[in-house]
């Protein structure tokens, strides 16, 4: 009895483990959290310090046009006028997302409603090797045949947001068709049955029911690829011209945030004017790809509405 | 065995004579194969026009099977040979427009599936897909249908929120009401209240037997005192095969094979 009674008492190597297990992944955890936080720091600390060392007024950062930190601009103040690189990265991801939604929906359609089995079997393989090629390979074949082929299309020099919209279009075309695919497959069965047993043809079952119920993990599936168009900076720089210029048509060289963080950052002295300006640039971007997670969960959470029962 | 069962299945189903009623459907040597195995051997029923047929039997007996194969829900998933008469045509051809065909013989499922629409858009889906788009005459349907389904009075001043708000039981009315709203021949319910309690379940049954006035009702189920409350005709399933076929009243007094009374005693099963 008393031994039962002892053995209760006693705290158990089980026990014992399990605290350990605990601990060790609360601070992995821990960590991750503190990483996060550093880069946040770090970063504001540099972006936010042009405009608390150095003086620039936060508005004709985000309005001017002229960008070229180590001089001085028409208006007397430095010259460092983002609004060419914003309005760059906004033209060249929203122009791709709406390039390749339609192409991604319908894909994704395909794979999941019209033939499951070669979608299983040879569609989604293939997807996903897309998303595995590196994006220097993207920019390589960008730069050798997509910029001569608008060249001679469109004219101008090749170079510009359509070639971007292009390579773009392509990088994020298989994650937002697998991520559509994701979300058609999650709509219920019942929803097709339902549908059918009403006459409805398959078609109208597709177009009414089941891609009406798979909206919110569609767009989901959108904004990501508008986060990673968003985010991509390699195969842009090698087609975009990065100008840094207000973009006058689609062919004529532009840049966006990206392409010039990537020229610039290497040639700058750390505590300058013109490195500050790129933490400025780069803030901007942390703070819109914050921007387009928080939309994703919003989106996640009214879809999770949608399909209670 | 197996060549004994299908001699006294032959014999029982003699024993209801359908020629003298009115026959809305009737399947002739139904076999249905999911790949290389048969999940229906043997199908041979008349569904006399305007009663309650219910088809019961043990789970994995076919009979879910059976009724998806009446309106060809099973096209995508199973290979449905013979032959099933409707109006005097073999609707299980492939001259039959499916879609077409789907709009006289309605289904209601096991489990309530209404879409993520509002009780107003979940009945005037299929009639919007066909092209009725005034308003006065979808308003028109919905509420005959609603009636018809017994719950216009306790949805009409809800008409536009979320069918998924509704309860299980006020679901699965509204599956029914927007089954015949498309005015089908023919409804096909698949143990439509295996997922409700027992006063939904009640109130189904009570919706079923004023629905039997307009509507030939064929329904599987699982609960035998369901089968005996609310159908004129009984089909006892097993093992893929129709064992025996007789009015509701005869089947549970008097049944003629023995492993149908072992079931409805409740021996197995």
């Amino acid at each position: 009895m008393d031994k039962i009674r002892a053995s209760l008492l006693k705290k158990s190597v089980a026990s014992k483990i399990e605290r350990r297990g605990k601990i060790i992944s609360l601070s992995c955890l821990a960590l991750i959290i503190l990483v996060v936080f550093l880069i946040f720091y770090f970063v504001a600390s540099r972006g936010l310090a042009t405009f608390f060392s150095n003086h620039i007024n936060l508005w004709s950062f985000l309005s001017g046009t002229q960008w070229n930190p180590g001089t001085v601009g028409t208006n007397g103040q430095p010259a460092v006028g983002a609004l060419p690189m914003i309005v760059g990265s906004f033209l060249i991801t929203i122009f791709s997302a709406i390039v390749a939604t339609p192409f991604a929906i319908g894909t994704a359609v395909f794979m999941t409603e019209i033939s499951p089995r070669r979608g299983a079997k040879i569609l989604r393989p293939v997807t996903e090797l897309l998303v595995g090629i590196p994006s220097v390979v993207y920019g390589f074949i960008g730069l050798q045949v997509v910029v001569p082929f608008v060249r001679s299309t469109f004219g101008g020099s090749g170079y510009g947001i359509l070639s971007g919209t292009f390579v773009l279009f392509v990088m994020i075309l298989p994650t937002v068709t697998s991520m559509s695919a994701d979300a058609l497959n999650a709509v219920p069965r019942y929803y097709r049955e339902a549908s059918l047993a009403l006459g409805a043809t398959r078609w109208q079952t597709i177009y009414k029911v089941v891609l009406r119920a798979a909206i919110p993990g569609m767009l989901t599936a959108i904004v990501f690829g508008m986060a990673r168009a968003f985010g991509e900076a390699l195969a842009v720089q090698m087609v975009i011209g990065n100008a840094t210029l207000l973009p006058q048509n689609l062919v004529s060289p532009a840049s966006t945030l990206t392409s010039i963080l990537t020229m610039g950052i290497g040639n700058t002295v750390m505590g300058s004017l013109q490195n500050n300006a790129l933490w400025s640039l780069a803030m901007i971007l942390l703070l819109m790809s914050l921007f387009f997670n928080l939309v994703i969960r919003y989106i996640g959470r009214k879809g999770k509405l949608n399909h209670e029962r | 065995m197996q060549n004994d069962n299908m001699e006294t299945s032959q014999r029982s189903i003699m024993h209801f004579d359908p020629k003298a009623h009115e026959i809305a459907l009737s399947t002739e040597d139904l076999h249905v194969f999911y790949g290389q195995s048969e999940a229906i051997s043997e199908g041979d029923l008349q569904f006399e026009r305007y009663k309650i047929s219910s088809l019961i039997g043990p789970s994995g007996s076919g009979k879910s099977t059976f009724l998806r194969s009446l309106n060809r829900m099973n096209d995508r998933i199973a290979t449905v040979k013979g032959k099933i008469m409707y109006r005097g045509l073999d609707i299980n051809s492939n001259d039959i427009d499916v879609y077409e065909m789907r709009r006289h013989i309605g289904m209601v499922f096991q489990r309530p599936n209404p879409f993520a629409k509002s009780i107003y858009e979940n009945i005037a889906f299929a009639l919007r897909q066909r092209g009725t788009n005034k308003k006065q005459e979808l308003d028109e349907i919905v509420e005959t249908s609603l009636r018809q389904a017994a719950m216009w009075d306790q949805v009409k001043d809800d008409l536009n929120k979320s069918a998924l708000a509704l309860s299980g039981g006020q679901q699965q009315r509204l599956c029914i009401a927007r089954a015949i709203a498309v005015k089908p021949d023919i409804l096909l319910l698949d143990e439509p209240a295996s997922a409700l309690d027992p006063v939904s379940t009640s109130q189904i049954e009570d919706t079923l037997l004023e629905l039997k006035q307009n509507y030939t009702i064929i329904i599987v189920t699982h609960n035998m005192q369901q089968a005996s409350r609310i159908s004129d005709y009984t089909a006892f399933f097993n093992m893929g095969k129709v064992l025996e076929y007789a009015e509701t009243g005869d089947i549970f007094t008097n049944p003629k094979v023995d492993i149908t009374n072992d079931y409805i005693s409740g021996n197995f099963g």
